[in-house]
């Protein structure tokens, strides 16, 4: 029998993960935030998820064919990076905030530096602090305020900073999201229900987001005692810390890695909250962060088997 | 008894694949008309043929040997005669010298086959000179000639035998049935080597989806002084040798270092079990259990072949192939070796022969490393392989060396898990080829 064998190198078999599998799993975490967003913030939130998803998946596609690369829009990281730049709008943002963003996340901060995995910052929010530089007025003016259905610019995080005035919401509205702010980051439950599927289902460590919501616990119970259930369960905290904080390519690889950059993150944003010019922080403390993962990943690596384990050899 | 399960860190859970043949019991298989017997089939010396092209041979007459000291003698699985001496493909790649006999079907047993008496009768000096002679080598698949395992230099100091039961890779379930069904030989072997090393202490390590191993094994051992068997959680790579002896003993074998470092040796449970059968009936190594198996074969069978015998053949004696085969491996799907032609031998380390269907066999294609750090949690020795496959695609093997790639035991529990389905075991692999030449040529 004349037989025709490929002759590969092991292992034969490989998991059934992909990354379009890692990426679906992200997005399916994401939909129960997602439908409360436009529970919430009704048409307007739709048009800016859609309008992002849409020209992230174009951009991608376009760059990719520009530069002779492989098309990869399949992976699904590019709907990810458009929700969760989406999300990171004010409901009365208008739609080609989220266009501009969406292609300056993917076109900028993705693709030019090699596309996914090669990215040094978390493409939303990198996008999202371009536009904040350029249009602020747009990205923190128009939050809507589901509660009465009026436009304020007062989160509960500006009041607490006393950069707006207004009524506290209750502690029940932050769980459920009934606030203003961001159209993704307002409902702290389900960010938390999304957040424990993906850990869940393996797709990301448990580690980051536990030290960044611990730290930022611990510093606010040191010197903020009194808001503390609002720092953790405003602005952003919850979306940041298990969605935008936990992206692979800009968080550290190792547990111990993962440790100090979550921790850095915590210590950042309460840092920017209570002495820095904005109201709350974790966008930015995430992209600082970020920079720093590539040097966390110099200097923190696991201690390989069996090497320089001191004294710790013929141990019984 | 220990109802501890010992495991390591790090691993993967592949699917065991073992239900194709863990509940069929060994079936001696016929001996081919032609078996081609590899004069080296074991890490070391070659030998040098003991017979030539003509001669007339008996089974367990021995047919090649080497003077030097880290070699193992052949042995003929057949009586017939010897047709041709010539370079043939054998399963580990590359071209060997074999010995090329043809079967008179008789099966005349050669006269320098004789039981070996009571182990008690037997000295350490004895009990290695008779694992020398009969050419045992590691029958897990690294095939380290084992008479030169268990004579450790003078200034190290053995106190504990492993006996590998584990049999980590999937599909594979040779060991299992040998466990099942020979646990006096294992038993046997077990306190031979035990003897020859001069320890008071053996551990024969089962993992825990084998229970009825463990317990036919327990009831094996009984009271005997110094035997405990252990189940270990199946996890892949708990065979791997350091991790089996960290897992059991707690003990660190040192990087580039050798079991005995920390005083222990590690046998393969088929190994132990074929000396057992040296000394019961004087046998050399001229048979081993393997596991024919996979989707493309019709009637995936256990079955106890003679060395020498075509894969071809045993895929044969299992029906033949239920459809067109994409891979043929030699060994298990995460350490094998794929050949490219079923006309290879079985020799000593052969475990298995795994059949593979063209779409199982399909190479996925890869993409971006996402650096999701999966090959990292996964990695048994603790490595960084997304970086050391990084730095071995750009050829910087300096880069490679300071992240420890030579430490890479090549399980490819890495490549398996990698969701960008990069084959990051193979650029470990060049890398780490690469180094150690350097290395030997820097000498």
């Amino acid at each position: 029998m004349e037989i025709k064998l490929i002759g590969s190198s092991s292992p034969h078999i490989r998991s059934d993960e992909t990354t379009q599998k890692l990426m679906l799993d992200v997005i399916i975490a994401l939909i129960p935030a997602l439908a409360a967003s436009i529970y919430y913030f009704g048409y307007k939130a739709m048009i800016l998820v859609l309008a992002s998803v849409i020209s992230a998946v174009a951009t991608e596609y376009f760059c990719q064919k520009f530069m002779n690369r492989p098309i990869t829009v399949t992976d699904l990281s590019a709907v990810v990076t458009g929700i969760l730049l989406a999300f990171n709008l004010p409901a009365e943002a208008p739609w080609w905030i989220a266009v501009i963003g969406s292609v300056f996340a993917i076109g900028i901060v993705k693709q030019i530096f090699g596309g996914i995995g090669f990215n040094f910052l978390n493409p939303a929010l990198g996008a999202r602090a371009f536009l904040m530089a350029s249009w602020p007025h747009h990205l923190s003016g128009g939050f809507i305020d589901p509660a009465i259905d009026a436009v304020t610019s007062a989160t509960p995080l500006s009041i607490i900073k006393g950069a707006a005035s207004g009524q506290l919401p209750s502690l029940w509205d932050m769980l459920i999201g009934n606030i203003p702010g961001v159209i993704g980051e307002t409902s702290a439950i389900l960010l938390l229900a999304g957040g424990i599927y993906l850990i869940y289902t393996g797709t990301i460590k448990w580690i980051i987001p536990a030290f960044y919501i611990g730290t930022v616990a611990a510093i606010a119970l040191l010197f903020d005692a009194g808001n503390l259930s609002y720092h953790i369960l405003g602005g952003g905290l919850m979306l940041g810390a298990f969605f935008m904080a936990t992206d692979y390519a800009t968080s550290p690889i190792t547990d111990k890695g993962k440790v100090i950059y979550a921790v850095g993150a915590g210590m950042l944003t309460m840092f920017i909250r209570k002495m820095g010019g904005y109201p709350e922080g974790v966008s930015y403390s995430i992209l600082l962060m970020n920079i720093l993962t590539p040097m966390i990943d110099k200097y923190v690596k696991p201690r390989v088997f069996g090497v320089a384990t001191g004294g710790k050899k013929n141990e019984k | 008894m220990s109802t501890k399960l010992f495991t390591f860190k790090g691993g993967i859970h592949p699917p065991q694949s073992k239900s194709f043949t863990q509940n069929v019991p060994i079936e001696d298989a016929p001996a081919p008309d032609i078996v081609v017997i590899p004069l080296s089939q074991h890490i070391g010396a070659p030998c040098d043929p003991l017979v030539a092209v003509g001669d007339k041979v008996k089974v367990g007459q021995k047919i090649g040997e080497s003077k030097a000291f880290v070699s193992a003698p052949v042995h003929s699985s057949v009586s017939g005669t010897v047709k041709k001496i010539e370079n043939r493909q054998v399963p580990g790649g590359a071209k060997v010298n074999c010995v090329i006999i043809e079967s008179d079907g008789k099966y005349e047993v050669h006269e320098s086959v004789q039981p070996k008496g009571k182990l008690e009768d037997l000295s350490k000096e004895d009990i290695l000179s008779i694992i020398k002679e009969a050419g045992m080598a590691g029958m897990g698949g690294a095939t380290f000639p084992t008479h030169v395992k268990l004579s450790p230099p003078k200034d190290k100091t053995i106190d504990t035998l492993l006996v590998n039961g584990s049999e980590c890779e999937p599909y594979l379930t040779a060991d299992h049935r040998i466990m099942l069904e020979k646990p006096d030989l294992v038993l046997l072997g077990t306190k031979a080597v035990m003897k020859a090393l001069g320890v008071n202490k053996a551990y024969i390590c089962i993992e825990d989806n084998k229970p009825d191993a463990i317990e036919t094994l327990q009831q094996a051992v009984g009271n005997e002084e110094g035997i405990e068997v252990v189940s270990m959680i199946a996890k892949y790579p708990q065979g791997d040798e350091k991790r089996l002896i960290n897992a059991v003993t707690g003990r660190v074998v040192p990087s580039g270092g050798l079991p005995m470092e920390v005083g222990c040796v590690v046998e393969n449970v088929g190994t132990v079990a074929t000396i057992g059968n040296v000394i019961k009936t004087g046998m050399p190594c001229i048979q081993r259990v393997v596991t024919v198996t996979g989707s493309a074969v019709e009637n995936p069978k256990n079955l106890y072949v003679r060395i020498g015998t075509l894969f071809k053949d045993c895929i044969e004696m299992c029906g033949g192939y239920k459809e067109e085969p994409g891979k043929i491996i030699s060994g298990g799907p995460m350490m094998g070796i794929a050949q490219y032609t079923d006309e290879v031998p079985v020799i000593k380390g052969t475990s298995g022969i795994l059949v593979l269907n063209k779409k199982e066999a399909n190479v996925p294609e890869h993409s971006n490393c996402i650096l999701c750090g999966k090959c990292v949690e996964a990695c048994p020795v603790y490595l960084m392989p997304y970086k050391i496959a990084r730095f071995s695609l750009l050829r910087n093997f300096d880069g490679a060396d300071e992240y420890h790639a030579t430490d890479c035991i090549e399980c490819g529990a890495c490549s398996y898990v990698c969701p960008a389905k990069r084959p990051l075991k193979e650029s470990i692999s060049v890398a780490k080829k690469e180094i150690l030449t350097r290395r030997k040529k820097a000498k």
